[in-house]
């Protein structure tokens, strides 16, 4: 996936969206806060998940994050490999670390997430 | 305002992320916990401890009012030597763990950043007759502390005298850079090292020397998981006003017959009490980490709470420290622990859940 090309929630989660598939993981800058990744619950194939509401959970040595979804929709596909190695996040969030892949209903689209740019003014504005 | 060491200016130029701990602001970690962690099990780590708080008592008075309100025998105590021992309430409870430093001219005591001002009140409470004089040096020094296999290696020559025979649990002044300084054999991970107790304006040019020779900066983040995995209590998590020594598994830190302390009577009448809750270790099946407060289960019912937990770096595992009754508490014995409303399975372990070689 290609960051530039990507959506975000305020929440650090990246969306993409082919047809009615969306997949979803989590930005850079969420890895870089969370480090010592050590566990990852992901949501079961056939649930149904809500914009704004946990769909899963990421843990790292210091605390526990909740993952929420960017999307309406049911989940069709997860990244078994994450729940064996939750360093494959750490290593490469954009790609290998997708987490989750979402059927939406025709005629959704991303536009209420931000952009890119909008993205990286955020977490700048952040203080980060 | 939260108090800064005369190392803070070093954390945040590189890089640490700061948090507030019992009023200072501390690095939680510069790179990341699970490496420096390893950082400390493998080489060596330094960690920035000035927040403690370092109490000097001159005089001969010192002993007797250490042997008050303290529950080891600080009179055994030989020149240079360093112990371990709680502080009771009346009831028994304990106001803070602490290190008890028997030097020629007085006593040195450190103490938990969070409780620095409640034992400087209550030590002031106590004085007797004849009291002692008690000087609180806390903001006048800096304390590092040097910690792993290498640590020893790393300090070579760094002070005038040589420390690396300075045994375990013992300390010495020597002289660093031109001026006095204090380093104990002692530590809060469960490896080999030293603590150095050197003048505020001196911390700056130690931490940067150590760091010139190999050590890792490491911050309080890996010093949990450190301590966590040597089974240390932490005050506030397995040891506060409600939970006394016995209870903790500190009983080896209580002389009973060393003379009369405050608590003494209580402890005496408690430690029979089988319903009170006592320590245990945790290990659990899964990855879900065990917080701080969770319940831990036995058949479906609530029996305990977690005091600490965490992923444990060097043992592979999700680890913490509890309270359950006694019953429960026979390694193996299986129980569950409340992770954010789901059962993780998990059972009794003896405690440390890891111990260095060559000790």
């Amino acid at each position: 996936m290609d960051p530039k090309k990507l959506r975000y929630a305020k929440t650090h989660e990246w969306a993409s969206l082919e047809g009615d598939l969306c997949t979803v993981g989590i930005s850079q800058f969420a890895v870089d806060q969370l480090t010592d990744i050590v566990y990852i619950e992901l949501p079961e194939i056939g649930d149904h998940t809500f914009i704004g509401d946990a769909f899963g959970e990421i843990e790292s040595v210091k605390a526990v994050s909740d993952l929420y979804a960017p999307v309406n929709g049911e989940v069709v596909e997860i990244n078994e490999k994450l729940l064996e190695d939750p360093t494959k996040v750490t290593k490469d969030p954009y790609a290998k670390g997708w987490m989750a892949k979402i059927k939406v209903e025709p005629g959704t689209t991303l536009d209420h997430l931000m952009t890119q740019e909008q993205y990286e003014k955020q977490i700048a504005a952040e203080g980060h | 305002m939260p108090h800064r060491t005369p190392l803070y200016d070093w954390h945040v130029a590189h890089g640490a992320r700061m948090v507030d701990f019992a009023g200072w602001d501390m690095p939680v970690q510069y790179t990341g916990i699970v490496e420096e962690h390893q950082a400390v099990r493998t080489a060596v780590g330094i960690f920035d401890i000035s927040h403690m708080g370092r109490l000097w008592l001159p005089g001969p008075n010192a002993l007797p009012l250490v042997q008050k309100i303290y529950t080891n025998n600080a009179a055994t105590l030989k020149e240079g030597q360093v112990r371990y021992g709680l502080i009771c309430n009346e009831p028994g409870g304990i106001l803070d763990d602490v290190l008890v430093y028997g030097w020629k001219d007085g006593m040195g005591m450190v103490v938990n950043a969070s409780n620095r001002e409640k034992i400087v009140r209550w030590i002031g409470k106590h004085q007797g007759a004849q009291p002692a004089p008690l000087m609180d040096t806390t903001h006048d020094s800096c304390m590092i502390a040097v910690q792993g296999p290498n640590a020893v290696a790393c300090c070579q020559g760094l002070t005038s005298a040589a420390i690396d025979t300075l045994p375990y649990y013992f300390a010495t002044h020597t002289i660093y850079r031109g001026k006095n300084c204090a380093v104990s054999r002692t530590g809060y991970t469960g490896e080999d090292g030293y603590e150095f107790i050197v003048s505020a304006d001196q911390g700056a040019q130690l931490w940067e020397e150590l760091a010139g020779r190999g050590a890792r900066a490491c911050g309080l983040g890996a010093r949990d998981t450190l301590r966590l995995e040597a089974a240390m209590p932490l005050y506030g998590h397995e040891l506060n006003e409600d939970i006394d020594p016995f209870q903790a598994g500190l009983a080896w830190a209580v002389k009973m017959n060393k003379g009369d302390f405050i608590g003494r009577e209580a402890l005496a009448r408690g430690q029979e009490d089988p319903a009170r809750p006592i320590r245990v270790g945790l290990e659990l099946e899964g990855k879900r980490i065990a917080r701080e407060g969770a319940a831990v289960l036995r058949e479906g019912k609530p029996i305990g709470r977690v005091s600490s937990g965490t992923f444990a770096p060097t043992v592979g595992k999700a680890i913490a420290m509890a309270y359950v009754p006694k019953q429960s508490a026979t390694p193996g014995t299986a129980v569950e622990v409340d992770v954010r409303g789901k059962p993780a399975p998990a059972h009794v372990v003896t405690l440390p859940f890891y111990q260095r070689k060559n000790r």
